[in-house]
């Protein structure tokens, strides 16, 4: 089967459904989202828990209704959606191939594409931990499908290993079904999820968390029986003779989170090996033009709110390059984060707009930072901006305005460093 | 006469302001460290009585997946967590489910409505 559309959407999640929706808005008639589960709504209809929305629609709401908004809105507007359909392939001409079970063969033909397709989790595998490989080992989120969607519980007697936003929740959700969660191990000296869900999800059932801690092994003979713990040094070497034994028949891993990129690196485009997504310009323009990243498949945010406010770029900057809106600056501007911000996106400006009066920047730091300025420098090394913040953790995204008006025509780059500001 | 300083973690948004309740004889006399309102109306309940949304799941029966996931309309005090769970638990709703629908009018008693957060369609 042959089809043309004006924009094609690869993942139906919340990035996705955000670019359909906003691109909509900005008047684009023909789009066609590609959903490779057999809902829409991504990850979100499994994180049952409230949380969401707060900066997006200033309510709070869980991940079912947070994702129902959007659905709701793909429905009420028309937006074309096929389920089941897994992409297999997408040239850098921008032809997509793509199965499901009721057309077969498809042969796509869009003039824009928004790669949309989300992350992964890493897995016990990634992060090379030895022993035995017993039943009961899963990633924290196929826990939470377990529970959340299927309705059996995985396990009794539970470790977590690492202290991302998925892991808390998970402790919580299996203290709160009668489970008993032993312990959450976090081998860095802080948590990398939010500090809300320390509070919430670990301190209110007295659920022990331990810092600088790691599974040095699982053990076990058809399911997990135990596992063996240890302390880490500075450089996240275990420490002998710290070691213990800590019995239990389910481990889950919430180490981190990759994003999905196979179909970008096959058709070329650049990815960025801090984010393990796309470099994009402020546009979220991959370096293939008309195709975009957004969400979680770009960089792995921390709340789906920021996921909304990055589609809604995308849905613009589609409009703008479908309706040959786009005006490219006579130099592009490279933005140098440095120490200790891990990263920048974008990663550089191309255009001159006169509508946008501000360009929407996502910065994450590498270690904790109370009170700190965030300084913007041209490539003389003069201030342009400074932003004072008073807590920068690795686990918060952080989300900037960058005034269109203090870019100067001639400047090829933007340092952007860090001083922490010293505390009386 | 009681002198109290209580540092508490505001989790009304993710921000996770470091609040501090200064209270004096179980009376509140001040609170600092908060962003936003929100951190104020926070404090001052986990003072007084801490309460937490129940997000969890129900079982449904004839429908397309079989659970629907639910919350709690407001918090309910922390300290009746597991009782709801227990009552929640031995519930079951027919297919469909509409997101917003009233599971249960009075959760344990604390007059709080128990909500279905997702549609879930009778399966085929």
């Amino acid at each position: 089967m042959n089809l043309n559309c004006d924009l094609a959407i690869i993942g139906a999640g919340p990035a996705g459904l955000s670019v359909a929706l906003e691109a909509r808005k900005n008047g684009i008639e023909n789009i066609l989202i590609l959903e490779r589960d057999r809902y829409l709504g991504g990850i979100l209809p499994q994180c049952i828990h409230n949380g969401f929305g707060l900066h997006y629609f200033r309510e709070e709401l869980t991940g079912p209704e947070y994702a129902d908004r959007f659905i709701s809105q793909i429905m009420w507007n028309h937006i074309e959606v096929k389920t089941e359909t897994m992409v297999i392939k997408i040239t850098p001409e921008k032809e997509i191939i793509a199965l499901n079970p009721k057309d077969g063969l498809l042969n796509i033909r869009p003039r824009a594409i928004a790669l949309a397709m989300g992350c992964r989790e890493r897995t016990r595998e990634a992060i090379r931990i030895p022993g035995s490989r017993p039943a009961g080992i899963f990633s924290a989120g196929t826990a939470q499908r377990y529970i959340n969607i299927e309705g059996y519980i995985p396990g009794r007697k539970i470790v977590i290993l690492g202290s991302g936003d998925i892991g808390m929740i998970m402790a919580r959700r299996f203290a709160l079904e009668g489970a008993k969660v032993k312990m959450v191990l976090e081998i860095m000296p802080y948590t990398t999820g939010l500090i809300r869900n320390k509070v919430q999800c670990l301190d209110d059932f007295n659920i022990p968390l331990r810092f600088n801690y790691t599974i040095v092994r699982i053990e076990g003979e058809k399911r997990v029986e135990k596992v063996v713990i240890s302390r880490v040094d500075k450089n996240l070497i275990a420490i002998p003779n710290t070691e213990e034994i800590i019995l239990c028949d389910t481990i889950l891993f919430s180490v981190g989170l990759i994003p999905e990129n196979e179909l970008s690196l096959e058709m070329g485009i650049q990815l960025s090996p801090v984010t393990g997504g796309a470099i994009v310009n402020e546009n979220r323009e991959t370096g293939i033009k008309g195709i975009f990243a957004c969400g979680n498949v770009l960089h792995v945010h921390d709340l789906v709110d920021f996921v909304s406010e990055e589609g809604e770029i995308v849905g613009r900057a589609v409009s703008k390059y479908l309706n040959q809106k786009t005006k490219y600056r006579s130099h592009t501007i490279n933005l140098v984060p440095s120490n200790p911000i891990s990263y920048v996106i974008p990663q550089h400006i191309d255009y001159i707009d006169s509508e946008r009066k501000k360009i929407k920047l996502f910065m994450r730091v590498q270690k904790p930072i109370e009170k700190a300025n965030i300084i913007f420098q041209d490539e003389k090394r003069n201030t342009i901006i400074s932003y004072t913040k008073k807590m920068l953790t690795p686990g918060e995204m952080i989300s900037l305005y960058l005034p269109e008006k203090l870019i100067q025509k001639d400047i090829k780059i933007l340092n952007i460093s860090i001083k922490e500001v010293n505390q009386e | 006469m009681k002198a109290r300083v209580k540092n508490i973690i505001c989790i009304r948004c993710p921000r996770g302001c470091k609040v501090a309740i200064k209270s004096k004889n179980n009376k509140i006399q001040s609170i600092t460290g908060n962003a936003c309102p929100l951190g104020i109306e926070y404090a001052r309940e986990e003072f007084i009585d801490p309460k937490r949304i129940l997000p969890t799941t129900v079982k449904v029966i004839n429908g397309e997946l079989p659970l629907v996931p639910v919350k709690t309309e407001k918090g309910i005090p922390k300290d009746l967590l597991f009782e709801a769970m227990k009552e929640i638990a031995e519930l079951e709703v027919k297919a469909p489910v509409k997101i917003g629908q009233v599971i249960i009018k009075n959760l344990i008693g604390t007059g709080v409505r128990l909500i279905a957060t997702r549609n879930i369609n009778r399966s085929n």
